[in-house]
């Protein structure tokens, strides 16, 4: 566990850079680990997304797939490429403030 | 009388219907178990069908010969569980009742989700072996190949046996080899996680094992596509893998009974309290094995683990109380690694796969995440404890339904080894 500063709060972040406490998270630091990673400006569509992963998280105590994002925020899968390109959901999880999505084993 | 209902007899339902008719009074409690068909197969067993290891009747027995005496088992399809009546409706119309329901439904492979992977090439250059049927065709297009490039794509976590896919790659490089034509056959490991498996330190070093084989892993590969005229596999981040052979692990969901219910979540699982394994849905309504939507592993062992769990939470039900046993996401699983040897890995929800002994410590006779003949002897014996121990319900000797940490070794950094919640 270490420490980050984002939008110049200092903030819990795990080896790989995901927040560890989603209550520390705030839109300012939502678009500065956005512009970390290549996204600039962060679209209605982006928050959007972000919104439904934030309380989604809250409700299920989990970042949620992909899938999910796609059914129940009505992103199709090509646009959450274009949105948040690579890995979709790894990367919608780090800018919303959670930890990263396990996959599930 | 009251009614106590299965759905599904595979593993979990078989067990539980076992565990469950030892523990209710026959003149208080009837028990029916639901399946559609009576062909039990030993899941487990497809993977070795592809290399000739096992053939069809080493896997496929009759359900019937499983279910205990005093449990009714009806061969019938589910249509759809209705919970606010207490009631499953079945294909025929025939309504069932219930007091209690337990779902066992399992997860079922939907080649569909995937643009392209059920089109033209579908079981000529495109293959699944999670079925009996698929298992058996891969096998003849093995022993057809006369070398190219075999991809393994699993297309969507979660899938029941996250390390099938590893151990068929294990596999194929043996077959190859024995067949004289290892080098003839690139072998390529497309996955959506970012390593070998999820779990940090099993990951290092199955992915070790890999390199060692010469086995190229794509990692965060999403597939979007496969155009089976030119032979490419390719992701949503238009990276392209083009294939001569496709073994598929397509996306696994959880029985269209859940969807035609409206009781899963997008995948088809069904919401289960990860402790309690109580249906979100209703209180006299519980969830076993694959069916559930719990971050554990969806594998056979795991429904021998929960069965524990779930038989002493009926009873609190039953008898009015507050279900308290709790499931701590066990799951142990025998890794075949090729030539002969194996791996096996013990864990749950917080500890990761680590290294040691078990069941005993230092004695063992099993090497925790380590390579040995007697892990793979452990693998094909699991076989014999799966018909003869685990569909009994009874419990294996010295393996508890709780994760126990005696002979593991925990990383020095890490003592605890927690994986991040
Ligand atoms: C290739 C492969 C290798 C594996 N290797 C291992 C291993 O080494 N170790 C291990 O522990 N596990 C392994 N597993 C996983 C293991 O087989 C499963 O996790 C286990 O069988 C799950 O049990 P279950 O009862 O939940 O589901 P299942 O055993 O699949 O049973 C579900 C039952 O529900 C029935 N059903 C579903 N829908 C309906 C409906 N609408 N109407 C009527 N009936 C219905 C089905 O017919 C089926 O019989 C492997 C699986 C595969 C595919």
């Amino acid at each position: 566990m270490s420490t980050a500063t984002f939008a110049g709060v200092p903030v819990e972040v795990d080896a790989e850079g995901f927040m560890t406490n989603p209550d520390e998270w705030t839109p300012e630091i939502a678009e500065e680990i956005a512009r970390q990673n290549g996204i600039d400006p962060l679209t209605e569509r982006h928050w959007a997304v972000i919104d439904f992963c934030r309380r989604d998280n809250e409700a299920k105590g989990t970042p949620p797939t992909v899938r999910r994002i796609t059914k129940q925020a009505g992103v199709p899968t090509k646009e959450m490429y274009q949105l948040f390109p690579k890995g979709p959901g790894i990367l919608a999880a780090k800018i919303s403030g959670l930890t990263k999505p396990k996959g599930c084993i | 009388m009251k009614k106590l209902v299965i759905l599904g007899g595979g593993t979990a339902g078989t067990l539980m219907s076992a565990k469950m008719r030892r523990a209710l009074p026959r003149d208080e409690w009837s028990i029916t178990i639901v399946d559609q068909d009576d062909d039990h197969v030993y899941q487990p067993g497809l993977l070795f069908i592809p290399f000739g290891m096992y053939e069809r009747r080493d896997v496929i027995r009759s359900r019937a010969r499983y279910v205990p005496k005093g449990v009714d088992l009806m061969l019938s399809g589910i249509d759809v569980i209705e919970p606010d009546d207490n009631r499953v409706r079945l294909a025929d119309g025939t309504l069932l009742p219930y007091d209690f329901l337990v779902i066992a439904t399992g997860s079922r492979i939907a080649p569909a989700e995937l643009e392209g992977l059920t089109g033209p090439g579908w079981q000529k250059s495109i293959f699944d072996f999670y079925t009996l049927d698929g298992a058996l065709k891969l096998h003849q297009a093995l022993e057809d190949f006369r070398g190219g490039r075999l991809v393994l794509n699993v297309q969507e976590m979660p899938i029941k046996c996250p390390v099938a896919p590893l151990e068929f790659l294990f596999l194929a490089d043996w077959y190859f080899h024995e067949r004289g034509m290892r080098d003839k056959v690139e072998l390529v490991y497309a996955t959506p996680l970012d390593g070998a498996f999820t779990k940090p330190t099993a990951s290092a070093l199955l992915g070790g094992v890999m390199e060692e084989k010469g086995i190229q892993v794509e990692t965060l590969f999403n597939a979007g596509e496969v155009d089976s005229e030119k032979r490419i596999l390719s992701s949503w981040d238009e990276r392209e893998i083009p294939y001569d052979l496709l073994v598929s692990i397509p996306t696994n969901m959880g029985s269209e009974a859940i969807e035609r219910s409206d009781m899963g979540d997008e995948l088809a699982f069904v919401p289960t309290d990860k402790h309690t394994l109580q249906a979100e849905v209703a209180p006299n309504v519980f969830v076993i094995g694959d069916a559930t939507d719990l971050p554990s592993s969806k594998a056979g062992s795991v429904a021998h683990f929960q069965g524990g769990i779930l038989e002493q939470n009926l009873l609190d039900a039953i008898a009015g109380r507050a279900p308290c046993a709790d499931f701590d996401g066990h799951a142990n699983c025998f890794v075949e690694t090729g030539f002969g040897k194996a791996l096996l890995i013990d864990f749950n929800y917080d500890v990761e796969p680590l290294p040691g002994r078990f069941p005993l410590a230092k004695v063992g006779p099993l090497k925790l995440l380590e390579e040995s003949r007697m892990n793979h002897w452990g693998k094909l014996a699991f076989r014999w404890i799966y018909w003869n121990q685990l569909l009994s319900g009874r419990e294996l000797p010295f393996v508890d339904s709780h994760m126990s940490m005696t002979g593991k070794k925990a990383p020095k950094d890490n003592p605890v080894a927690h994986v991040a919640a």
